[in-house]
Parts: structure tokens; sequence; C-alpha cells
């Protein structure tokens, strides 16, 4: 702690000379320039923000962008851990579900003042990306990029079960019979002897390919499972997102979509969950084991690979009884409250959040930013490869049609205590409605 | 056989400690002793304090405060010990860990004892005794990995061979009744091989002539297992058991790798649940609380086994 304390001195005294044109940090280096650390944890995008970080250098000649990539898993303890020593990286990749965290604990700069100083024009990101990162009038990120849901599925095996792409592209939902869509899942799925979920005799101990493939692994939103379904039923994560302090998991609704789910699994459709795959629904699609599943923006790469062992397609999420809904999630880049290099870190953040790097970003297809030319730009380029990815950005333009994954304080004890829940459930411990109460009851007491 | 014992010429140990006691009597030695000893004490001292002794105490501080790692600690008294009380989780991870540590010992102890007296008794291979250390000489998060893979539900290939001889699949990870015993039997794999070199070692103190002796008088393999080896044996037994027992309640990489602690907590055990509380949930001072919990427990076990082994006593003096 002592540390920390001992940096925000410095970075005081450093604000105080900066009144007289002294650049404070880095000008002590031998080359004069000011060297500013990134973290983010996408090793598929670092590319696209070295090649910001270079047109960035080429306009800053005194600021060095020094990038560091680590995986997902070990991005936000190193995270922590830099900041318990007070040596963070002055900007890093955020997330909605960790920053309330950060900015509750003061380590997150307030951009508001620098936005109206620079007058800084937030009406070019997609819509409601911009205001997930305040709290309290204070602004904590700029947007970086988006991310929506859709299904993805293997195109050979629901063609040789007589699904057209028409068909799967209009896919209907309810929690009593499933719909369209599990007519869809139960013909796509195939047993030993070759004979579909909707054949009286199909054999449901010997699946050799599962219609659909269901995330528990999920958390409190179940972002690639049910959150989406539970969301076209009507259910609500809680009272008010950003910052609400009461969550709805007791929905009779959520309960409806987790028992048919259960129902799924349980004619064989779907893997049990005490006999399924660890290592994770992704490869087990591309391993043929199964046939469709709901998946992330961010993972158009891994399926389009042209090295991938199975075609795929996306096709939109089915519309349940309240129309089709999507995850409309967002990243953003984030100043620490205590870095040394405010100006630089901000002019670094001011750029990342611009058009000009966004669109370098969207030209290379890995991610949707969050400036429209750059998701224009994204698009254009999947096109030009001739992918489809469609399923993913009409769906986000339809405002009635996405929602917002929720920010609130607790985020990550929430996490684990809702993920049990429905997994004993899944497992058939416990019956989905007093289980989901029971958790519910468990959250909102950690509000009071 | 005791007679006989009784006739056998004094062992190495006792004529180690006659020479031991020759040595002190010579004059003008014991003056730069203890200079030297503490020089070469001094490393590992310095790294006691620094590694073991300081982060101790500082967790100790940290059990009574809410400290996040974000946000100076404030003192709390002994609030996280008295929630502790009531956590439910808490208790499911001491339980499901005490679960894990009883499969583990049991199985490990009983196999490396087989695998040691084979060594001991059949073959001494150099070898085989190498072979036996490679599961331990793998990295656990590779052999977490490894058996992740190998027992996968659908890809994996035990299940392949099940199914081909029509026994059907198992979720060995992801089934809750029996993702704690398959990790148990992976860790097995992994440590049996270095616990069975360790009691292989600890049988080559017993003298031979013990064995040739007790041939001699008609005695099989088995009794002369339950008779000379397994109670000479036991000092190094207790040790091994206190060094395995602390190993296996520090259970995490394997669990970290396969599981994460599901399904539904079946393997969320102690350090696993300190981990997430320290470092999912930023609960540093309730994750330190557990610690010391844990501190605790182990080190009643350890007194307790030292205890009814009679650790510091040996039936060879």
């Amino acid at each position: 702690m002592r540390s920390t304390h001992r940096r925000a001195g410095a970075a005081l005294l450093c604000l105080a000379a900066t009144a007289g044109l002294v650049s404070c940090g880095g000008s002590d280096s031998a080359s004069g320039k000011t060297t500013l650390d990134y973290w983010l944890w996408d090793d598929k995008q670092l590319p696209a923000y070295k090649e910001c970080a270079d047109a960035f250098e080429k306009a800053n000649p005194d600021i060095a962008v020094k990038i560091t990539q680590t995986a997902w898993n070990q991005y936000w303890q190193n995270l922590t851990t830099q900041l318990t020593s007070g040596d963070a990286p002055d900007v890093w990749t955020d997330q909605a579900s960790y920053y309330p965290q950060f900015a509750t604990n003061g380590q997150l700069l307030d951009l508001q003042p620098l936005i109206d100083r620079d007058k800084v024009d937030l009406s070019g990101y997609q819509e409601g990306l911009a205001d997930v990162w305040v709290k309290d009038g204070k602004r904590y990120g700029l947007p970086k990029d988006w991310d929506s849901m859709a299904l993805v599925y293997n195109t050979a095996q629901f063609e040789k079960q007589g699904v057209s792409t028409e068909q799967l592209a209009d896919l209907k939902w309810n929690p009593d019979d499933g719909g369209t869509l599990e007519q869809a899942i139960a013909k796509a799925t195939v047993d030993a002897e070759g004979r579909n979920g909707l054949d009286p005799a199909f054999d449901k101990k010997n699946v050799k390919t599962y219609g659909f493939l269901p995330e528990w692994a999920d958390g409190a939103t179940g972002q690639n499972g049910w959150g989406p379904l539970a969301a076209s039923n009507g259910f609500t994560y809680l009272d008010k997102n950003p910052w609400g302090t009461e969550y709805k998991y007791d929905d009779p609704k959520l309960a409806e979509t987790i028992a048919w789910f259960k129902r799924l699994i349980d004619k064989g459709y779907a893997p049990r969950f005490d006999k399924q795959s660890s290592v994770g629904n992704t490869e087990l699609l591309s391993a043929g084991k199964g046939a469709m599943m709901i998946a992330g923006s961010w993972t158009i790469s891994t399926f389009t690979d042209p090295k991938a062992r199975q075609k795929f397609a996306f096709a939109p999420l089915p519309a349940g009884p309240e129309g089709r809904k999507s995850s409309l999630n967002g990243l953003s880049d984030a100043i620490w409250a205590g870095t040394e290099h405010k100006e630089e870190a901000w002019k670094w953040v001011k750029y990342l959040g611009s058009a000009e790097c966004q669109d370098k970003v969207g030209k290379r297809g890995v991610v949707l930013p969050a400036q429209k030319s750059g998701t224009e730009a994204a698009l254009a380029a999947h096109t030009a490869a001739g992918r489809d990815i469609s399923a993913f950005t009409d769906i986000a333009a339809d405002k009635n049609s996405t929602f917002m994954l929720p920010v609130t304080e607790h985020g990550t004890e929430i996490n684990p205590l809702v993920q049990d829940a429905v997994q004993s459930v899944i497992l058939g411990q416990a019956e989905p409605g007093p289980a989901l109460k029971s958790v519910n009851e468990k959250v909102n007491g950690l509000f009071k | 056989m005791g007679a006989k014992t009784a006739v056998a010429p004094p062992d190495q140990g006792t004529g180690i400690r006659a020479a031991a006691g020759k040595e002190r009597k010579r004059p003008g030695r014991r003056r730069d002793d203890r200079k030297a000893a503490w020089l070469f004490l001094a490393p590992a001292l310095v790294g006691f304090a620094l590694f073991y002794a300081y982060p101790t105490v500082r967790g100790v501080y940290y059990s009574l405060t809410d400290y996040n790692m974000l946000a100076p600690p404030n003192f709390v008294g002994a609030e996280n010990y008295t929630q502790l009380i009531g956590d439910e989780q808490f208790w499911n991870a001491l339980k499901v860990t005490a679960y894990y540590v009883v499969l583990n010992i049991g199985s490990q102890t009983v196999l490396a004892l087989l695998l040691a007296t084979l060594m001991h008794r059949l073959t001494r291979s150099v070898a085989l005794r190498a072979m036996l250390l490679v599961p331990w000489l793998v990295p656990n998060v590779t052999v977490g990995l490894l058996w992740m893979w190998l027992l996968d539900a659908n890809l994996g290939f035990v299940n392949h061979v099940l199914e081909a001889l029509g026994l059907g699949t198992s979720g060995f990870f992801t089934s809750p009744d029996l993702a704690m015993p398959t990790i148990a039997a992976v860790n097995t794999w992994a440590y049996t091989g270095y616990t069975a070199l360790l009691l292989y070692a600890g049988m080559l103190q017993v003298p031979q002539h013990l064995y040739e002796s007790a041939s001699l008088d008609g005695a099989g393999e088995w009794r002369m297992f339950h008779r000379i080896t397994l109670p000479l044996l036991r000092p190094v037994l207790a040790l091994v058991l206190v060094v395995s027992l602390i190993g296996s309640f520090q259970i995490f990489d394997t669990i970290a790798v396969t599981t994460k602690g599901g399904p539904v907590g079946a393997t969320r055990v102690i350090y696993y649940y300190i981990y997430e509380q320290a470092f999912a949930q930023f609960h540093m001072g309730y994750a330190s609380a557990v610690a010391v919990i844990l501190a605790l427990v182990l080190g009643v076990l350890t007194a307790v086994q030292m205890r009814l082994l009679r650790a510091s006593r040996s039936d060879l003096a």
C-alpha cells in the first residue's frame, strides 16, 4: 500500500510541475519519451491494436505505447496484483462486470472532465455503449467494441436432416414445447444407428450428435446459454441496469426457461450435465459431436476459419414470446487513477476510442468496434470475404431486441452463486423454482 | 526371531553415534562453531523470515480486516471469523477436502507401500525406480490437462474404450459423484511413484539380516512385511503420511485445470475456495481468515498424527 501512496504523491507532484509545460515521468529516460503501458487479453486483437499504436506513436513522437497481452484467465488476477503493488498499467481494456469493483475502489480515472475539456464527440458510438461506463456522473472508460449473440450451426448436419437455411433463419421458441427451435434441434440429434430425435425408435442413451450444446459454466448472466432465451421469454435480470440493487432471479419466466433446457436434456437432444465434455462446447462442435449452440460475435473468426474441421454458419437467435433478444455487451479502455502520465494516457485512450483507430481494428474483422464506422468497416471486411455475420449485426441494430448485461456491485460474488444454482437444477438436484428463489435471496442479501 | 535379533552385531546407527561421541571429546573445537553455524543458517533463516514468517504474520493481520486488495484494509476484528461459522460454502469446502484427503491418502499410501515392497523384495532395478518417478516429474497443470482430455465424456480416449467395451461413457469430471474420486485417482497416479520411492528408501534402512533370519525361520513374504517391514518403517511412514496429508490438503492445481470447483461445489476444496475468495471475488481479508483456520486444522492434524504414530522414535534404535 505504501508504494501506492508514494506513487500517487509523485503523480501529484508531476501534475503540479506540468503546469509549466514540463512533461513528467518518462522525460528522465534517455530517449526523452514517455512509455505508456497498455493491457489487453485477446491475442486475436493484438495485431490490430499494434497497428493503432504505430499510427499513434507516429503522430505523437514523444509517446511510446507498450502493449501487454495476457490470456483472459490470468488477466484480472494480474491486473489486481499490479494494482495492489501500485504498479498497474496506465491504460487497460476493461469489462462491464469487473469495472464496478475498480470504480468503487477509486482505481479508475474519471474521464468526464477531459471529455468536456477536449469536446470529445460520443455520438459516433453504437447506441447505449458509452453509458455503461458512467457511475454517479463520472465516466470510467471510452467504448472499444461490442458483441451480440447468435446461433452457430453445423451446416452439413442440418442439411442432411432436411432443415433449410431459411427455416434456421426464422426459428421460434417458447418454454412449453420449444417451438420450431426444438423441432430443428430434435432433427439434428442423431443416435448411433442414424435415427434422428423425432424417430420413435430414437435411442437417447446412444447419441452420436447432439442437436444443441447448452453452456452451463456461464456465471450469473447465462450470456452463452439460458440468458438470451430467458430474455426472449420476458425475463429481466434486475430492477435497474446499470447499478440496480435488486435482482430478479426468482422470476418464473427464468425458471420456465431453465426447465425447458432440462427437458431438452432428458429427451436426449442435449448432453446430460454429468456426462458433458469438460473441454468446452466449441471443441465439441468442431468435432462434429454437436450441431448447434449459442455463440458470441467474438467467436466469428473461430467458426469462419477456413481451417475449421466443419463448415459452420450463423443464424439469428430464435424469437421467443417477447421476440428476439440478444445481450449487447461492450468493452472499454480505462485509465488507472494512479498513472504518472495522465495526459499521455488520455491521448492514447482518446485515440483508441476514435473512429480512426477503430476503423483500422474493424477492417481486420476480428471484433465489432464501438464506433459505427468501425462496425461498418468490419462488416465490409466480412462481406468481402464471403462471410455472413448479419445474424449478429441485425439484432444489434434493433433497439427492442437487445438488452444490457447486468452492471452492478458484487458482480464477481453473484456469478458463482447463480451458476451453482442453475447447475444444481440441470443436474436434477433441485427444482428450478425453489432453487432460483433461494439463490435470489442470497444475491439480494449481498446488497443489504 | 527375537533371540536371533539379540545375537545380531550392533547396527550402523549405533556405530555412527559412537564415533560422534568420540569427536565431541576432542578439545579446542568449540570456539568457531557457532559463528560458522549462523553463517550457514543465515540464507535459510532469511528466506524463512522473508517468505514464510512475514507473510504469515501479514496473513493473520489481513484476516482481521476487510482488505480487498484495491483499497487500504480496515480493521474489522473477528468479523471474518464469525462470518465463517455461518458460511455453508466454507463447511462444504472442508467436507469436500476431507473426502479428497481420505481418498487420495488411502489409495496413494497403499499403492506406494505395495510398489515399495515389490522394489525392495523383488527387484532393485534402477531403471524401474526412475520410471516410477516420471509421473511425478510432469507439472501438475500438464497432468490435469492430460487427464482432462483422456477422460473427457465425449472426446476422451478412455470413454471411447469404455464405449467399445459396451460399458457406456461417464462424465468423469462433470458428474458430481465421480468428479472427486477422479481427481483423487489422477493425483494418486501422479504421486504414488514418488511416495513409493520415499518408502523404499525407508525400507533400505531395515537391516537385511532380519529378513534372512526370518526366512530361515520359515516366515513367508506377507509375514515378513507385516512383522518386520511395517513396524520398522513406522517413522518413515509417519513422515510420508504427514507430508502427503499436508500436500493433499493443498490440492489446487488439478482442480483449477479440470473442474474449477464444480460441478455445483463438488470439488470446491478449501484451497480453491480461498483462491476464489481472494482473487476472483477480491475478499482478501476473508480468504486470509479461511487460510488461518486451514493452518490451524493442519497443525492439529499433524500433531495428532505424529503422536499416534510415535514418529520421533524408531524401533531400530
